[in-house]
């Protein structure tokens, strides 16, 4: 058998820094799971065995139960089934269009230049401004809105011209994390308001459009700086050869950033499934997702330790599998095929 | 895009009308009553002074020397792009104005930090929070990335183990830590015991509730860095790498003139995003000590949190301006100095 820790290859480590990489590993490998292997045994004991301190291996020092796993998967039943399957439902649909349009956005802003002007933008948000004030001193809604478009095209057609200063494709990306900056604290009470007018409130849709609005900005930065680190002449012979813009990106872009799709993908599947806030404030019974579950786990009794670990470890479980699917395409290999090829 | 924007700017334009007002109570219903900047004025110079800046006290030595020092260095800095004369007078003026920005920020924070007496509030532990907080993650990470980059033994178990943090709801992570550093009955009790600590409690100390917090912090946003600096050193071309090992260049070498260079966008990104999300900290204080001892931990999502709860949702909404001012100023000089440079030796 070969030594697992030999060299393979001039620019492999040698064997001592291996292994010592390997402890490394080790010890940080065991820094992340202890945490998740005492979540794993405190499901299995009972409230007073909890209580009592610290016991660590079940049957050992302590006779493990199944009560917390039945409470949650049998009484609760359906109120632990719902929740999930928005989970599961919300995180996947708004992460998937997130990256779809994301990533889209992401390879414009690294191959075409646009020059968003600033007189147009700045008409663009004052019509938006009039709508909103003529709409709240009491202007029917569409006349107000209508208007609003009116005196955009109108001026934007007469003055937008004269403003020639412009933006880059940086300052478009800039605008787009700065929408995550405001804390969620603040943009939850009106997005209440909001739904609340279009009737989407305790509604996933409402849940799975505004995850795709906060995570689009991570997508488009994280996918921006992969795309950028592609090299230009694999696309630049693909286009001298008569291959259309999507298909270089279907058949050469896509396939050699597949590690950064997949570790994006990931990132905002992970937001999705673990978003708090905004869940709490836009839901009430029928759209309610996990992470309200655990906190709902803190009841007057004091938190529930035993039933919080259960539910942490079947929301986790999905996402973790989905790591372990996907983990595979984070490996080199492929664009050195490409570019030798 | 109208999506967005709509979803963006409405919450904008509501929360600065709430952050002007102050909640009112009357029979059958409630009020909004325009009130002003008194909300930002309480908080900035007023009775939440002390909560949101912190105790302000005159400094000691050390925090006398790092003003002075701050001083010079700016001022050195500014005389500098002064006399190289290519720098037009409207930019001096901003630069000028940056560098009196920046000397007021370091006197408020030696003056919290490094004076008798002196107390860091929401504001400053923030950006305690923040900035600990990204130190030790973006190490963290990229030595992780880096290590399983290599062909180690059980290459896809630690990377895939490596993400389970970062699966775990915030709130749910709040409540594990809990557990874990309860004294007498979390995993690490024989620990505690045998150091004597068996009474212990972090909540007593601030500057180790926030050292509890930054663990916590730390251990859940590790494998965000980790996982997109693998992304990105999986797919560099490693064919310049091994060329230069090849030639007899020591791996720091190879590292930090072909390695480095290529991850910098990427790592740019990594620390705007985690800036970003750090900022909006609030789940593991809050969880972990309630904000406690008294208001160490408080950080201003927290205390912005807590304002909503007693419904002064006016001064919640002030809070989460300043701390849209805050990060918007951040980022701002973060992109324009850091990441434009970095680009463009890419």
């Amino acid at each position: 058998m070969r030594n697992p820790f030999g060299r393979r290859s001039v620019t492999d480590l040698s064997p001592p820094a291996k292994l010592g990489a390997f402890v490394v590993l080790l010890f940080w490998a065991f820094v992340v799971l202890f945490p998740i292997y005492w979540l794993l045994v405190t499901s299995f004991k009972t409230p007073y065995q909890v209580d009592k301190g610290p016991f660590y291996v079940p049957f050992v020092d302590f006779q493990p139960t199944l009560d917390a796993w039945r409470y949650i998967l049998v009484e609760l039943g359906n109120d632990t089934l719902r929740p999930y399957l928005n989970t599961v439902i919300v995180g996947l649909s708004s992460s998937v269009i997130a990256l779809l349009m994301g990533a889209a956005a992401a390879y414009a802003l690294v191959r075409f230049t646009y020059r968003p002007r600033v007189g147009v933008i700045g008409l663009a948000i004052g019509s938006v401004a009039f709508a909103f004030i003529a709409t709240a001193l009491g202007a029917p809604f569409f006349l107000a809105a209508g208007s609003g478009v009116a005196i955009f095209a109108i001026l934007a057609q007469a003055i937008g011209r004269r403003f020639t200063r412009a933006m880059g494709n940086s300052d478009i990306a800039f605008w787009l994390i700065s929408q995550r900056i405001l804390p969620p604290i603040a943009v939850a009470v009106p997005l209440y308001v909001l739904y609340q007018q279009i009737g989407l409130l305790d509604n996933i849709v409402a849940l799975i459009v505004t995850y795709v609005a906060a995570n689009l900005p991570i997508v488009v930065w994280l996918m921006r700086d992969y795309f950028a680190s592609l090299p230009r002449e694999l696309e630049e012979s693909a286009a001298v050869d008569g291959a259309s813009v999507y298909r270089i990106v279907r058949s050469i872009v896509l396939p050699i950033s597949a590690p950064g799709l997949v570790a994006t993908f990931l990132i905002v599947l992970v937001f999705a499934w673990n978003e708090f806030l905004i869940a709490l404030v836009l839901t009430s019974a029928n759209a309610q997702t996990m992470p309200l579950q655990v906190a709902a786990q803190n009841a007057t009794r004091g938190p529930q330790w035993w039933a919080m670990s259960v539910l942490i470890l079947i929301m986790i479980t999905p996402v973790v599998a989905m790591a372990v699917a996907l983990e595979r395409f984070i490996t080199r290999g492929i664009l050195v095929g490409a570019l030798k090829g | 895009m109208l999506l967005i924007l709509v979803l963006s700017i409405f919450p904008l334009v509501a929360s600065v009308a709430l952050s002007l007002s102050r909640l009112a109570f009357h029979q059958g219903g409630v009020d909004l009553k325009l009130i002003g900047f008194a909300n930002y004025q309480q908080l900035l110079f007023g009775l939440e002074r002390s909560h949101f800046l912190g105790v302000l006290r005159t400094p000691n030595l050390i925090g006398w020397a790092i003003v002075i020092a701050t001083a010079a260095l700016t001022a050195a800095a500014w005389i500098r792009s002064a006399r190289s004369g290519r720098v037009r007078p409207m930019g001096l003026i901003l630069r000028l104005i940056g560098g009196l920005l920046l000397l007021g920020s370091v006197w408020i924070l030696v003056q919290a930090l490094a004076s008798d007496g002196g107390r860091p509030g929401a504001l400053i532990v923030t950006l305690i929070f923040v900035f600990a907080g990204i130190l030790f993650q973006y190490t963290l990470g990229l030595g992780l990335a880096m290590l399983l980059v290599q062909q180690i033994p059980w290459r896809r178990f630690f990377r895939i183990v490596f993400l389970v943090p970062l699966t775990i709801t915030p709130v749910g992570v709040g409540y594990m830590f809990l557990m874990m550093t309860d004294t007498s009955k979390g995993p690490l009790e024989p620990i505690w015991v045998a150091l004597g600590l068996r009474n212990f409690t972090w909540v007593t100390d601030p500057w180790l509730a926030r050292l509890a917090v930054i663990i916590g912090d730390t251990w859940q946003w590790t494998p965000f860095v980790f996982i997109v600096l693998l992304a990105a050193l999986e797919s560099l071309d490693q064919e310049v790498r091994e060329a230069a090992l090849v030639d007899g260049a020591g791996r720091w070498q190879a590292f930090r003139h072909i390695t480095l260079p290529a991850i910098l966008p990427v790592t740019t990104t990594i620390v705007l995003i985690r800036l970003i999300e750090g900022f909006k900290i609030i789940d593991m204080p809050n969880i972990l000590l309630g904000g406690g001892p008294g208001t160490a931990t408080q950080s201003m999502t927290l205390q912005a949190y807590i304002d909503w709860n007693t419904l002064n949702l006016g001064r919640s909404a002030a809070i989460a301006y300043l701390l849209l001012i805050l990060v918007s100023v951040v980022a701002t000089v973060y992109v324009g100095f850091v990441r434009r440079r970095v680009t463009e030796l890419a």
